[in-house]
């Protein structure tokens, strides 16, 4: 795999179990954080870099995450950083401190996003503003987030001939994968009849195939290779690749939140197709080599076009592959083996985070009850708001 | 009193609509909605022009995907009471750009499916006089008996 020249190590991850606890954001951040550094082993007065995922909607110390999340925990002179990539956020966070630690300008980089969100649909910030797409596709069009899922999942119907059924799969398997998850919010088995029964909220979605929005935060602790080894950490995860990359011109594939493409002649891969692609390209791998995924199913539909954009199959071919069981654990290729966001219900700035959580406990052999056994590469993948990609490739 | 369309120069009313789109003088890509000229910028990484012409849009394209709203979506949107259910449609123009719509009154999704022929029309929003346009599916010839 990845030379230890140009990977970084995953020392600790730790999570703050997702809920709807109406707690304040920073402290399932410090409570993840903790978990992170004592999972390393790693005092805090060692970590050099808290680089904090944003949360925009706990006011400023959301906007300010990193220094929030350093000064909760005890100022110690670290640097900080705060990303923010909406969905992507994670891995763009990620990305910062593996950069700042490959140039040698940090040895111990502490990860951290946490959330406290509202109930119901997530809607636009007040005010009217004709200039921003987002606001304009409630104004105008009355088109929520469920609408592009369901519009996604519709082509899957009307072009590979996906069912209803297909889609309540998804959420079968990713309840069973979560059942003894302990950082999960749902945790209980659910059967195709308990999705279709559930009210249509955009056709053809049900209300159990959409994720809901939760309380909830995850932290991860890269530390270089020399730090590693005067820690004695004996074959540890790697972070081998992380891609954040943005869309190509023309982007002629329809994104949340715009009303409308690029007009043009489409590149050779679309914007999630070239997400994957920049990652394996980076790790040196290809689809063929990973034994586990994390994929963001902000609806059940999503994770099969997931699993399609990172190559794990053909086009239109998802459908099959779950029908076979191949996508269950025990399978040829688990995707979502802690559950998902059918699970955890999303919360923005932890998210991509606590796929590479999992995915670090996948690959060490401790996701008890929910083991991809002898798993060694894993690779996650999201899309953040406005452009931003969200990959990461860990192996051991 | 005439009405006025929910949004000034995205589409023209009238008996035979469409939407207005922009137009690169550099480059000739088409843009919709039509915000390039007072962005000041054409997005296209290999064209510097800053200048626009006003285009009009094929009135037909074909549906490129659908959906509907059965739950009331969240402010801004301005929903009528009580709230009724309407479609969504992304629509293929000829230009190579998708749009997103909602569809003509009285079409749900069962009217619909991936690609289809659809046309531009304008109506009133669902809750006040003000002009939208919407996507109506295109009825041919033979088929108006299913429908």
């Amino acid at each position: 795999m990845s030379g230890s020249s140009t990977s970084t190590i995953i020392a600790g991850v730790g999570m703050h179990p997702w809920g709807k606890w109406g707690r304040p954001f920073v402290q399932y951040g410090v409570h993840a954080a903790r978990a992170a550094l004592a999972d390393a082993g790693i005092p805090w007065t060692d970590v050099d870099l808290v680089v904090g995922g944003e949360t925009v909607r706990n006011g400023y110390a959301g906007y300010v995450a990193g220094s929030t999340f350093a000064q909760a925990l005890g100022w110690n002179g670290a640097r900080i950083a705060t990303s923010y990539a909406a969905c992507a956020t994670g891995a763009q966070a990620i990305d910062t401190a593996r950069a700042r630690i490959l140039a040698g300008m940090s040895e111990v980089a502490l990860v951290v996003g946490a959330d406290t969100t509202p109930k119901g649909f997530l809607a636009p910030n007040a005010g009217e503003r004709w200039e921003d797409p987002d606001w304009l596709r409630f104004r105008l069009l009355g088109m929520t987030n469920p609408a592009y899922f369901a519009m996604y999942a519709r082509r899957r119907m009307d072009l590979y001939g996906a069912t209803q059924e297909d889609f309540a799969q998804v959420k079968v398997k990713n309840s069973r994968h979560g059942l003894t998850n302990p950082y999960a919010r749902y945790r209980k088995e659910v059967g195709v009849e308990d999705v279709m029964s559930s009210a249509v909220v955009s056709d053809p979605l049900h209300l159990l195939d959409i994720c809901a929005t939760s309380d909830g935060a995850a932290a991860v602790v890269l530390v270089s290779e020399a730090y590693a080894q005067r820690l004695g950490l004996a074959d540890p995860v790697r972070v081998a690749a992380v891609s954040t990359v943005t869309p190509t011109f023309p982007n002629t594939v329809l994104d949340m939140p715009m009303l409308s493409t690029d007009a043009g002649t489409p590149g050779d891969r679309t914007f999630k197709q070239s997400i994957g692609a920049a990652a394996y390209e980076e790790a040196g791998i290809g689809p063929e080599d990973v034994d586990v995924a994390e994929v963001y199913d902000l609806s059940t539909a999503l994770e099969l076009d997931w699993m399609e954009d990172l190559g794990l199959c053909k086009e239109g071919e998802a459908e099959s592959l779950l029908r076979a069981g191949e996508t269950t654990l025990g399978g040829r290729i688990p995707v979502n083996p802690s559950g998902g966001l059918a699970c955890f219900g999303e919360a923005v700035p932890a998210q991509a985070l606590a796929q590479v959580c999992e995915l670090t406990w996948q690959l060490r052999g401790q996701a008890e009850g929910r083991q991809v056994e002898g798993a060694r590469v894993g690779i996650t993948a999201n899309q953040g708001l406005f452009g931003h990609g969200s990959s990461v490739i860990v192996t051991r | 009193m005439t009405a006025t369309p929910a949004i000034e120069g995205w589409f023209t009313v009238g008996d035979a609509p469409t939407l207005l789109g922009e137009r690169c003088t550099g480059c000739a890509t088409t843009y919709f909605p039509p915000t390039a000229a007072a962005a000041g910028f054409c997005r296209n990484p290999g064209c510097d022009s800053e200048t626009f012409e006003q285009v009009p849009l094929s009135r037909r394209g074909t549906v490129w995907s659908y959906t509907d709203a059965q739950y009331q979506p969240p402010p801004p949107y301005q929903a009528p009471e009580p709230f009724v259910p309407f479609a969504l449609a992304a629509v293929e123009l000829p230009e190579g750009m998708v749009v997103v719509g909602q569809v003509a009154q009285g079409y749900g999704t069962g009217d619909l499916r991936v690609g289809q022929e659809v046309e531009l029309v304008v109506e009133p929003e669902h809750a006040s006089e003000q002009l939208i346009y919407r996507w109506k599916p295109v009825i041919e010839l033979g088929e108006e008996a299913d429908q």
